[in-house]
C-alpha cells in the first residue's frame, strides 16, 4: 500500500514541479518581451500602467541571476502569491481565481460523476443487444465527437434563444444580489442547468461507448464462457462482466480528466458562466498573463488532486491492487 | 503484459482497441481483412464521410473567388443562392470560411496526430523493447506528461505567442498529446518482445531498432493505424477548443475560430444559426465518422468482435 501510493505521490510531486517550472519558463523564453507586450496591449489608466511597469520589472526580476528568479518564483508561489491581475487591477490573482472556483466545481463535479455513472450503466445495458447497439451507439459516438462548446452553443440557441426556457448567460440573474434567498438559489440553478447538461451529454456518450466495448470484451473472456456453460443466468454473467469492466473505466476517468476540464472551460465561455473558463477568456482578451498562469496552476493542482482521488478509489474497488501491494509485487 | 497495463490501454481513449492473437497473426490475414473491410458497414460509411469532407476541403475553396476573411456581402444574411451558408455579422461569406476552416482541421489532424503518433511510437518502442533503466526513465516522463492537461499547457504557450499559425498550433498539440500512445505501445511491445520470432531475429544479429521496425511494429500495424485515427480526432478537438478560447490562428481561419467569432459577436442571442451550426457540425461529423470507422476497423482486425 505504502509503495503504491509512494510511487503515485512521487509522480504527482514531479508533475507539479514540472508544471511550475513550465509556468516559469514560458514567459522568459518566448520570443518578445512579455512586460512590453502586456503594457502595450492592456488599456490601463496611467497610474496603473506606471505601477505595473515597476511591479513587472521587479517580478520578472531582470537584474537578478536566473536561478534566483526561479527560487523567488517558488517562494512567492508557496506563499500563495501569484501576482496581481490586470483585468481586475489591483486584486491579487489568487483571490480572483478563488472566487471563480466554486462555479467551476459546481459544474464539473456533478457532470463528471453523473455522466460516468449513467454512461456506464447505459453502456452495459446496450452491449450485445442488437437493436440498442445499432441505433443508440452511433449516437453515442456522435456525442463524444461533439466539441463541448458546440453542444453548449446548440443548447443555448435552442433552449434559451428560441424556446426561452433557460437564461442564455451568466451565473445568476443580473437583477439579483448574491444571497442565500430562495429566489437567488433558484436563479443559480436555472443558470447552472444548461452548461451542466452539455458537459453531461458529451461525457455520457463517451462513457457509454467505453463501457459497451469493455463489456463485449469481458463477455468473451474465459470466466464468462465458463459461467455460461455452468448454466448461470445471463444477468449474473453480465453483472460479473460489469464489475470487471468498471476498473478500466475508472482508469479512463483519470486519463480523461484533463479533457473534461478543458471542456468545462469552453462551456463556461459559451454561457458566460463566471467560472475559471470565463476568467481565462477575460485574461486572454486583457493580456492578463498572471491570471493565465495562475489559472494554469490551479487547473494542474485540481487535476492532480482528482487523479489522487481516483487512485484511492481504485484501491478500494480492486482487491488485486490490495493483495498485490501486500506481498507479491 | 500485466492486467492493469491491458486495462490502461483499453481505457486510454474512446474505443481504444486491444491487441488479440488475431492482430498478431499478421500478414497472412491481410487478404481476409480486406474481405471483411469491404463488408463492414461502419468502416465503409465512416471512411466515405471523411473522404467526402476531405473533397469539400480541397475543392470548396476553389469555388469561391474571395478569401475567407474578406468582406464580400451585406452583413448577417441568411443562407441564399449567392451565399450558400449566409454571411457573418461583418458580411464575410460563411461558406468560404467553412471550407477554408475544413482545410485547417485536416491539417491540424494530420500534423498534430502524426507528430503525436511518432513521438508516442519512439518512446513506447524504446521503453518497451529496451526495458530496464531506459524504461524506468521514459515511463516516468510519460506518466508526468500524461497527468498534465494538454489544453492547460497549450493555453499558456499560445497566450505568449503574438503571431499564431495553424501549423505551429498543430505541432504544439502533437508535442503534448502522445503519452497514452507511448504507454499503450510500451505495454504491447513488452508482450511481443519475448516471442520466439523476436528471439530469432536477435540471434541472427539484427540491431534493436531494426527488430522493432521489422518484427515488432508490423505485428501491431493495425493497432498503430487505429491509434493514429484516434490521435487525429483528438488533435482536431483540442485545436477547436484552443481556437474557441481565442488562441487560434491569428491569420487565416479555422472552424473553432468561426465559433469563437460567432459567440463573441452575439450570434446566439440574434439567432444567427447559419454562423455557428456549420463549423461545429463539420467537426462533429468528421470526428464521429473517424471514431465509427475505428470501430469498424477493430471489428475487421479482431474476429471476436465481428457480428455473426
Amino acid at each position: 500500500m505504502r509503495r503504491y501510493f509512494g510511487r503515485k505521490l512521487l509522480i504527482y510531486a514531479l508533475t507539479f514541479f514540472v508544471a511550475v517550472t513550465v509556468d516559469w519558463i514560458i514567459p522568459r523564453f518566448m520570443p518578445g518581451d512579455p512586460v512590453q507586450t502586456m503594457l502595450a496591449r492592456a488599456s490601463l489608466r496611467p497610474e496603473a500602467s506606471q505601477a505595473l511597469q515597476s511591479y513587472y520589472t521587479n517580478l520578472f526580476g531582470l537584474d537578478v541571476p536566473i536561478w534566483q528568479q526561479y527560487l523567488n518564483f517558488w517562494a512567492r508561489l508557496l506563499h500563495g502569491d501569484l501576482g496581481i491581475s490586470i483585468w481586475q487591477f489591483p486584486q491579487p490573482v489568487t483571490s480572483v481565481i478563488l472566487r471563480a472556483i466554486p462555479y467551476t466545481l459546481a459544474l464539473l463535479v456533478p457532470a463528471v460523476l453523473l455522466s460516468w455513472w449513467a454512461g456506464n450503466k447505459f453502456g452495459a445495458y446496450a452491449a450485445r443487444r442488437k437493436w440498442l447497439d445499432n441505433t443508440v451507439l452511433p449516437l453515442g459516438y456522435v456525442l463524444t465527437a461533439t466539441p463541448y462548446m458546440w453542444l453548449g452553443i446548440l443548447l443555448a440557441w435552442s433552449l434559451a434563444t428560441v424556446a426561452g426556457i433557460f437564461p442564455i448567460a451568466g451565473g445568476y440573474s443580473f437583477s439579483l444580489e448574491p444571497s442565500w434567498s430562495l429566489t437567488f438559489v433558484g436563479s443559480l440553478l436555472r443558470h447552472w442547468f444548461l452548461p451542466f447538461a452539455s458537459l453531461f451529454l458529451v461525457g455520457f456518450g463517451g462513457w457509454a461507448i467505453g463501457m459497451r466495448n469493455m463489456i463485449i470484451y469481458e463477455l468473451e473472456a474465459d470466466y464468462a464462457h465458463y459461467l455460461e456453460s455452468l448454466g448461470a443466468p445471463r444477468r449474473l454473467v453480465r453483472r460479473y462482466a460489469f464489475r470487471n469492466a468498471l476498473l478500466p473505466q475508472l482508469t479512463g476517468l483519470a486519463l480523461q480528466l484533463g479533457v473534461i476540464v478543458a471542456g468545462a472551460l469552453v462551456t463556461e465561455i459559451v454561457f458566460s458562466y463566471p467560472g475559471l473558463g470565463y476568467l481565462v477568456l477575460q485574461a486572454i482578451n486583457n493580456q492578463d498573463f498572471f491570471l493565465i498562469q495562475g489559472a494554469f496552476l490551479f487547473i494542474i493542482i485540481g487535476v492532480l488532486l482528482a487523479n489522487f482521488l481516483v487512485d484511492v478509489v481504485y484501491v478500494l474497488v480492486d482487491p488485486r491492487t490490495r493483495t498485490g501491494m501486500r506481498g507479491a509485487s | 503484459m500485466t492486467v492493469s497495463d491491458q486495462e490502461d490501454l483499453a481505457a486510454a481513449a474512446p474505443a481504444a482497441p486491444a491487441v488479440t492473437p488475431a492482430t498478431v497473426a499478421g500478414v497472412r490475414a491481410s487478404r481476409e481483412a480486406l474481405y471483411f473491410a469491404r463488408r463492414n458497414r461502419k468502416l465503409v460509411i465512416g471512411l466515405g464521410v471523411v473522404l467526402l469532407f476531405l473533397v469539400v476541403a480541397i475543392v470548396g475553396p476553389l469555388l469561391t473567388e474571395h478569401g475567407p476573411n474578406e468582406y464580400v456581402g451585406p452583413p448577417a444574411q441568411r443562407p441564399s443562392a449567392r451565399f450558400w451558408f449566409g454571411t457573418t455579422m461583418f458580411g464575410q461569406d460563411v461558406f468560404a470560411q467553412f471550407t477554408h476552416g475544413l482545410r485547417s482541421t485536416f491539417l491540424v489532424g494530420v500534423l498534430g496526430g502524426g507528430l503525436a503518433a511518432v513521438i508516442g511510437m519512439l518512446i513506447g518502442f524504446s521503453a518497451g523493447y529496451r526495458g530496464g533503466l531506459v524504461d524506468e526513465v521514459l515511463n516516468m516522463v510519460t506518466n508526468v506528461v500524461l497527468v498534465i492537461p494538454t489544453l492547460a499547457v497549450l493555453l499558456v504557450i499560445a497566450a505568449y505567442l503574438r503571431v499564431r499559425g495553424v501549423v505551429p498550433e498543430a505541432l504544439f498539440i502533437g508535442l503534448f498529446s502522445w503519452p497514452w500512445v507511448a504507454r499503450a505501445i510500451r505495454a504491447q511491445t513488452f508482450s511481443l518482445r519475448s516471442r520466439e520470432y523476436v528471439d530469432l531475429a536477435r540471434l541472427s544479429g539484427l540491431s534493436g531498432p531494426k527488430i522493432v521496425l521489422n518484427e515488432v511494429a508490423p505485428n501491431m500495424s493495425s493497432y498503430l493505424f487505429m491509434t493514429f485515427i484516434l490521435l487525429f480526432g483528438g488533435a482536431v478537438l483540442i485545436a477547436a477548443t484552443l481556437d474557441f478560447i481565442g488562441l487560434g490562428p491569428t491569420e487565416g481561419i479555422s472552424l473553432g475560430l468561426m465559433m469563437n467569432n460567432a459567440v463573441l459577436w452575439s450570434a446566439l442571442p440574434l439567432g444567427m444559426w447559419w454562423w455557428f451550426v456549420p463549423p461545429g457540425l463539420g467537426i462533429t461529423i468528421i470526428v464521429g465518422a473517424l471514431y465509427i470507422m475505428n470501430v469498424g476497423l477493430d471489428e475487421v482486425f479482431n474476429p471476436k468482435l465481428r457480428e455473426m
